[in-house]
């Protein structure tokens, strides 16, 4: 456990109206990390399937592409964040709404410990501190701080979510947004910043783009036959793939086990989807962006 | 005076030979049950006297002692008091006692010297035929049952013609019935299930393999009846498997009087609030459980994660062994219970989980207390587990599914190529499910798992290798994340 005192606060942060006082830090990454550029994710903790694999995708790209992923360690969006970033062996920094040795919550305590080994916990209150309601707003005035961009994933209307881009508002940072249904309570947050006005986030390269970074390069799986007509008709559960592409229900399942493994499809609650961004499902010109 | 017949209790499910003595000796009149019997049997006093005036007979006068040997051996239930009625009848001249050695006999008197059916009767005539006695006195409504097991069962059906019988007056002769006719197979038929095709060929994987299956997703998605309907899909009881099913049956007095031989497989489909004791068997009287009654059949687990614990964690046993064994006060008792689980579960509490239309209510505490129900281990017991999503209103007006009987041909086949020989996996197929194993949360047991359910595919394909495309269907069936232990 470090301390970093408000003099040398990372200057993103240090800018704010009410930096924090001293900043506590653990964790194996060294302290300048928190003046790389830094995105946070954020969103409901009781997300959706479609919000979780957003959430982990966009973290694993951006990281990829070489942002640190700033989140809040919580359940849903922001642990499918810092474990897409994780996955990417990328740098993240949770910032936590209790004294940084404490595990909160407690079933995050593996991912915890996991950030600790690459990237960094960070907190404004010493050690031991308990968490408690009314010190999560004032974290979120960190995340939002120790970043230039705030990605809200999914949230609800009311959602604490919507706090850290308040925050961010203020500091005059980037506030970007998911679409999701706009029949979908979870998306209904997330859907009134778009409509105020927020970047709509639709692949890792719309963020990337405000920062001036190329996506890291990846090369496609080769994608044949069978397995092209089941990305086609994606969105869908095995049965109604069996039923557009006329195959079997036994080839189906081989087809789809085969792009999991190749992470061209991912699979949650019977729904298969793929990825945001897949190669070969990008047709959007962006040449007016 | 003395006079010997011979009757079999039931230990379990083995029948253990009883030898009832009667002896009728000077004094006063009375009559005494000897021979570690419980309540039922001393009651058969009373039931005998009453059912030997019945049948006009005179009561014997004098002492009246009955043994029933080895002592040791406890005795309960009422399928004692023919034997015993007729060992006094013979003490008493009434019949000849030398025409009690050619038969054994089972069976409850009614006051009114009725014979009364009871249960274990295929059980008891097992034993008559080791014991080298080949006629069997029962009532009438046993003998087709107790004609399974090789002996001639002589249909008995009032005390009175017992004794005419035995004495030679009238002749008894046992007509087989029912003219040959197989019992119906069950009315439930795939046919009936619309859309569903992956639960449906996770059912046809189940059969041909005897995998064990659960099936998740969202209420009213037709998981229970599929569950249902997988005996439909499964081959006829092979005759020793029959046999010992319609013992197990016939103990627990499940049996049909026409049709007493199970020729399909068992389904039993305990309810999840049912106790340990009723699932895996035992009590005070070591009583059969579902478990047991499911063997060579199937076993469904509607609302797993409904059940009792404990009551889940029994059936790690039968599942891994095949038995269940059960500790009580006169000893240890085994049964037999190999059986197919077919279990179903919403994916909350609340049941909107894997709904696209709903949103999940439940709490994180309480969407915890629902998983933590099912343990890793019970967990690891299912081969196959498959995500029934909520089908659209489209799939429900599509044509009917292939019905039960084709699915069965291809069962009959996989599970012939199956006991053939061992399937290898190709190299291809090797080095896939070593990658899987890297990159997806597979244990060693559920790489096991994998290659045993790739192996039923290929059988199923009428491969006579394991390809790769097998072993990705079988990763396919793997649990889902949701269903994770964290």
């Amino acid at each position: 456990m470090r301390s970093i005192p408000r003099a040398r606060l990372p200057p993103l942060l240090r800018a704010i109206h009410d930096p924090p006082a001293c900043l506590y830090v653990r964790g194996a990454a060294a302290d300048d990390v928190l003046e790389r550029p830094a995105v946070a994710i954020v969103g409901a903790r009781a997300c959706s399937p479609y919000g979780a694999l957003v959430a982990r995708t966009l973290g694993k790209e951006l990281a990829a592409a070489g942002l640190v992923v700033v989140s809040g360690l919580a359940r849903g969006i922001d642990g499918e964040a810092h474990r897409g970033a994780l996955a990417a062996a990328g740098a993240t920094v949770a910032v936590l709404g209790c004294g940084a040795d404490r595990d909160y919550p407690a079933a995050h305590a593996r991912l915890a410990a996991e950030i600790r080994a690459t990237g960094l916990v960070v907190s404004e209150y010493p050690p031991g501190t308990e968490p408690a309601p009314w010190r999560f707003p004032a974290r979120n005035r960190i995340i939002a701080g120790l970043c230039a961009a705030t990605i809200v994933v999914e949230a609800r209307e009311r959602s604490g979510a919507l706090i850290t881009t308040d925050f961010a508002l203020e500091e005059g940072r980037e506030v970007l947004a998911v679409p999701g249904e706009i029949t979908s309570p979870l998306s209904a947050g997330t859907n009134a910043l778009l409509r105020l006005g927020a970047t709509p986030v639709t692949c890792a390269q719309d963020v990337l783009e405000l920062f001036g970074l190329t996506p890291a390069e990846r090369q496609a799986p080769p994608v044949e036959g069978d397995a092209t007509r089941i990305l086609a008709a994606l969105p869908a559960t095995a049965d109604e793939l069996a039923r557009a592409t006329g195959m079997a229900a036994g080839a189906v399942a081989g087809a789809l086990t085969a792009l999991e493994l190749a992470g061209l499809v991912h699979e949650a609650e019977g729904l298969y989807r793929a990825p945001p961004s897949t190669p070969g499902r990008q047709s959007v010109d962006r040449g007016f962006a | 005076m003395l006079a010997r017949s011979v009757t079999h209790a039931l230990v379990g499910l083995e029948p253990r030979r009883v030898e009832v003595e009667a002896h009728l000796g000077g004094g006063l009149p009375a009559f005494a049950i000897v021979g570690l019997v419980d309540r039922a049997v001393q009651e058969a006093k009373h039931r005998i006297r009453s059912g030997v005036a019945s049948a006009l007979l005179p009561w014997p006068d004098g002492k009246i002692t009955v043994n029933l040997a080895p002592a040791q051996l406890r005795k309960e239930g009422s399928s004692f008091d023919l034997a015993i009625a007729l060992a006094i009848l013979g003490a008493a001249r009434l019949i000849p006692p030398d025409r009690l050695h050619e038969h054994a006999a089972v069976g409850e008197l009614a006051l009114d010297g009725r014979i009364r059916p009871v249960g274990g009767v295929l059980a008891v005539a097992e034993g008559s035929t080791r014991a080298g006695i080949d006629r069997l006195l029962c009532a009438p409504e046993c003998a087709s049952e107790a004609a399974l097991a090789g002996v001639e069962p002589i249909p008995v059906r009032h005390l009175a013609e017992v004794v005419a019988y035995l004495r030679g007056e009238v002749e008894l002769e046992w007509t087989p019935n029912g003219n040959g006719t197989i019992p119906p197979r069950p009315a439930l038929d795939l046919a009936d299930v619309r859309g569903q095709e992956r639960a449906r060929r996770a059912l046809e994987i189940a059969a041909a393999g005897r995998h064990n299956l659960l099936l998740a997703g969202p209420p009213g998605t037709g998981k229970t009846m599929l569950a249902r309907r997988l005996p439909s899909i499964l081959p006829p009881l092979a005759p020793a498997e029959a046999l010992e099913a319609t013992r197990i049956h016939s103990v627990a007095g499940l049996t049909s009087r026409e049709h007493p031989l199970l020729t399909d497989p068992p389904l039993r489909a305990p309810h999840h609030s049912a106790s340990t004791a009723a699932i895996v068997g035992g009590g005070p009287t070591a009583r059969l459980g579902e478990a047991t009654l499911a063997h060579h059949g199937v076993l469904l687990l509607d609302e797993l994660p409904e059940f009792q614990r404990p009551a889940l964690e029994a059936l790690r046993q039968p599942l891994e062994d095949g038995i269940v064994s059960i500790a009580r006060v006169g000893g240890r008792a085994t049964y037999p219970a190999r059986f197919t689980v077919v279990a179903t579960m919403n994916m909350c509490p609340c049941g909107a989980r894997g709904d696209p239309a709903l949103t999940c209510t439940c709490s994180q505490q309480r969407f915890s207390a629902f998983r933590d129900k099912l343990s890793r281990a019970l967990l690891d017991r299912f081969d196959l587990v498959v995500t029934a999503p909520r089908p659209r209103a489209t799939e429900l007006a599509a044509a009917p599914g292939e019905a039960s009987a084709a699915v069965r041909e291809r069962v009959v086949a996989a599970r012939g190529r199956l006991e053939a020989g061992a399937l290898r996996r190709t190299s291809e197929a090797e080095t896939l499910l070593s990658n899987a194993v890297e990159r997806l949360p597979l244990s060693g047991r559920g790489r096991a798992r994998v290659g045993r359910v790739a192996r039923t595919i290929a059988a199923l394909a009428g491969s006579d290798t394991v390809e790769a495309a097998h072993v990705a269907e079988a990763l396919s069936y793997r649990s889902p994340k949701e269903l994770e232990l964290r």
